[in-house]
């Protein structure tokens, strides 16, 4: 028993950052704006939480400097994107490599330092309760912001009249525009706000998941948190479910490679990839499901006439 | 508080289209001065050493050309990519499998000398990589999966893959357990231009006809009038007559066999041998060489040797100053930002707008305020 609640946890805080950032990667999307710099402002969260914390001694600071790392990161893509009408797709690869590049030259001083972790929630009578105590009441804070996360944007995109103009904005910028409602304005916040769920997602991996400093720790998460999105074809809690999953597989596979199963590790570590290539397949094979739900202006760069 | 407002060219901008990357590079000059100085380094000390002894003299020169040939290789095989709006940002993968593939030969039939060796194995580099770029074609016209990260993906395991190779079944038994495969025997080393003045290989050569050879196809013949039409309207396209999936293919084939050809070229040329790691992420790297180079082989060229520098470069302050050397990725980043931001003034007039209100605006406040009233 005590293994599968083990096992438990670990994927939650495995699926935790690809949760996050797949989250407010939706929203960016779904206001008709493709942000492809999602690994690179992970990373830069990951590096601004990780010597916050370091140098504060503080995690908290940490992980309010990692949303504030991503935030700020992201606006550099928004400014470029939106005020510029640049390439979205060109500007976001920019941003990866960019943050890649950014976080390492942070970073050089950081490498090897022991890191400061978020501590477990414990809630005394509660967090000892057999089986569920640990698993409902004592995992990591970020965890708990993730799946509260997840329900608020759940509930502003599909119940709340902001949500409602966010959407149509993704679906077509000029009727939107053509109504009075300010799209850039609407995009450049979305923008921001996939920027600093990028940032907690990366401060998760170095505050949380291995609380120390390795250059791009990332590891492709970013990546796979955009697949993630495509994968639930832009509903919340198909992320949510996708990011389990996720978690699952990549739990699974270091698993796999703690038990010494006679296949080579390198083949075990390449399973999240392979099987992000795979979901993406079966999700594009259902076309009526993926024309559906794509926000119709996705990517399209919008320059208000007048 | 100041607003920037677009207004459309009525056509594109010649001129803007030839300064941008010249206005990205100053801009990435002032940037890289301010970051120089947050550094505590004297800018002008640090410029001299990144940018101008790293090329001095002739054995460095020899050493630029190591590192764009791979670059421009891959670059111009992107360029057709992207003017046909195909997004293959998975070079780096397609670079490594094209060096596993030529490697082939040298690492499993090391007995087998000649002539004939570096051809095929050049070939089979080509064949490798533009297999491995023939996945994500074949999941985007089969299945209508995201090129994207489908080709980001491969990269992942192709770098997995080779790291396999190189500590397990490839690895040279005499090596005294280090991950590498044997060095290479002599007929399958990429033979050096002038032995006597540096190291710079045939690779080079093989970049520099590469990029001659797609400024041919897209400027002098009917596919790549085609590649532009459908990148810039598959509807048109399509009424033309030209078959979006065939494109798809043609692409990603080409990108990927010049990928894999830049592979192959490295580990027989430079390194002599596959290693865990091959490549400082020239995949990446070369999708910035693209760009700046205007998506034009020529330009691509040009843009090649530049960034090749900002390596050079990046290992000089590294060694001098103490610097990481992560800030040739940092200076790669910044250069693709400003290019993009500056390609805006191609097709757009930048206004900078006060917050105080235009006159249009003015009036129409005027106006409409004494109706209201009267509404009320």
């Amino acid at each position: 028993m005590d293994i599968t609640v083990n096992i438990l946890l670990t994927i939650a805080t495995a699926a935790t950052p690809l949760l996050i950032a797949a989250i407010g990667e939706l929203v960016v999307e779904r206001s008709g704006v493709l942000n492809l710099g999602v690994e690179g402002m992970m990373i830069m969260g990951a590096v601004g939480g990780f010597g916050a914390g370091y140098l504060t001694g503080s995690p908290w600071i940490g992980l309010l400097a990692a949303i504030a790392m991503g935030a700020l990161f992201s606006l550099l893509f928004a400014v470029m994107t939106l005020s510029l009408a640049t390439n979205q797709v060109a500007t976001g690869l920019s941003l990866t490599l960019l943050g890649l590049g950014l976080s390492g030259m942070m970073g050089t001083s950081f490498v090897g330092q022991p890191g400061e972790r978020l501590p477990n929630l414990d809630i005394p009578g509660l967090t000892s309760l057999p089986v569920i105590g640990r698993l409902l009441f004592g995992q990591d804070p970020i965890f708990y912001i993730s799946i509260a996360l997840t329900a608020a944007v759940m509930w502003f995109l599909f119940k709340t009249r902001t949500g409602l103009t966010l959407r149509s904005i993704g679906d077509s910028h000029a009727s939107a525009h053509a109504l009075g409602i300010k799209v850039i304005r609407y995009r450049y916040l979305s923008v921001i706000f996939g920027g600093a769920c990028a940032g907690l997602a990366g401060g998760h991996l170095s505050l949380v998941y291995t609380p120390q400093w390795v250059e791009n720790m990332t590891a492709g998460r970013g990546w796979i948190a955009l697949a993630l999105v495509v994968f639930a074809s832009w509903r919340p809690w198909r992320v949510l479910a996708g990011a389990y999953i996720f978690g699952a597989v990549w739990i699974g596979q270091l698993h796999a490679q703690a038990f010494g199963i006679p296949v080579p590790s390198q083949m075990l570590s390449s399973l999240p990839y392979l099987a992000t290539i795979v979901v993406l397949v079966l999700i594009s094979r259902n076309k009526r499901l993926t024309m559906m739900n794509t926000p119709a202006s996705l990517g399209q760069p919008f320059v208000p006439d007048r | 508080m100041m607003r920037l407002e677009l207004v459309k060219r009525p056509q594109r901008s010649a001129l803007f289209s030839a300064l941008s990357p010249f206005m990205a590079f100053v801009l990435t000059i002032i940037a890289g001065a301010i970051m120089f100085a947050l550094l505590g380094v004297n800018p002008l000390t640090a410029f001299r050493i990144y940018f101008i002894e790293p090329v001095s003299q002739v054995w460095q020169l020899h050493e630029l050309a190591i590192k764009a040939a791979p670059l421009i290789l891959i670059a111009v095989g992107l360029s057709v990519c992207y003017k046909a709006n195909i997004w293959n940002i998975g070079a780096e993968g397609q670079f490594i499998f094209g060096a596993i593939f030529g490697s082939a030969i040298p690492v499993l039939f090391p007995q087998f000398e000649g002539p004939l060796v570096l051809p095929l194995m050049l070939l089979l580099g080509m064949v490798g990589g533009a297999a491995y770029a023939a996945i994500p074609a074949l999941l985007k016209t089969r299945f209508g999966t995201n090129e994207i990260l489908t080709s980001l993906m491969l990269v992942y395991v192709a770098q997995l893959f080779l790291d396999w190779l190189v500590r397990g079944p490839w690895r040279d038994p005499q090596g005294h357990g280090f991950p590498q495969t044997i060095q290479f025997g002599d007929s399958a080393v990429l033979p050096e231009l002038m032995p006597d003045a540096g190291r710079a290989n045939w690779g080079f050569v093989f970049a520099l006809i590469a990029a001659v050879l797609i400024w041919i196809l897209m400027s002098r013949m009917l596919k790549g009038f085609e590649v532009r039409v459908l990148g810039s309207s598959p509807r048109a396209g399509r009424f033309a007559g030209f078959g979006l999936n065939r494109m798809v293919f043609f692409a990603f084939l080409l990108s990927g066999a010049l990928a894999g050809l830049a592979g192959i070229s490295e580990v027989s040329g430079a390194i002599g041998q596959l290693q865990p790691v091959i490549s400082p992420g020239y995949g990446f790297t070369a999708i910035i060489v693209a760009f700046l180079g205007r998506l034009n082989p020529l330009g691509i060229v040009a843009a090649g040797l530049v960034l090749a520098l900002t390596y050079l470069g990046g290992e000089a302050v590294q060694s001098a100053l103490g610097i990481s050397d992560k800030v040739a990725r940092v200076f790669q980043g910044m250069l693709l930002f400003f290019v993009l931001g500056c390609d805006t003034l191609i097709h757009y007039r930048i206004r900078l707008i006060g917050l105080a209100l235009t006159k249009p605006e003015a009036a129409a406040k005027l106006e409409a305020a004494p109706k209201l009233k009267e509404a009320r």
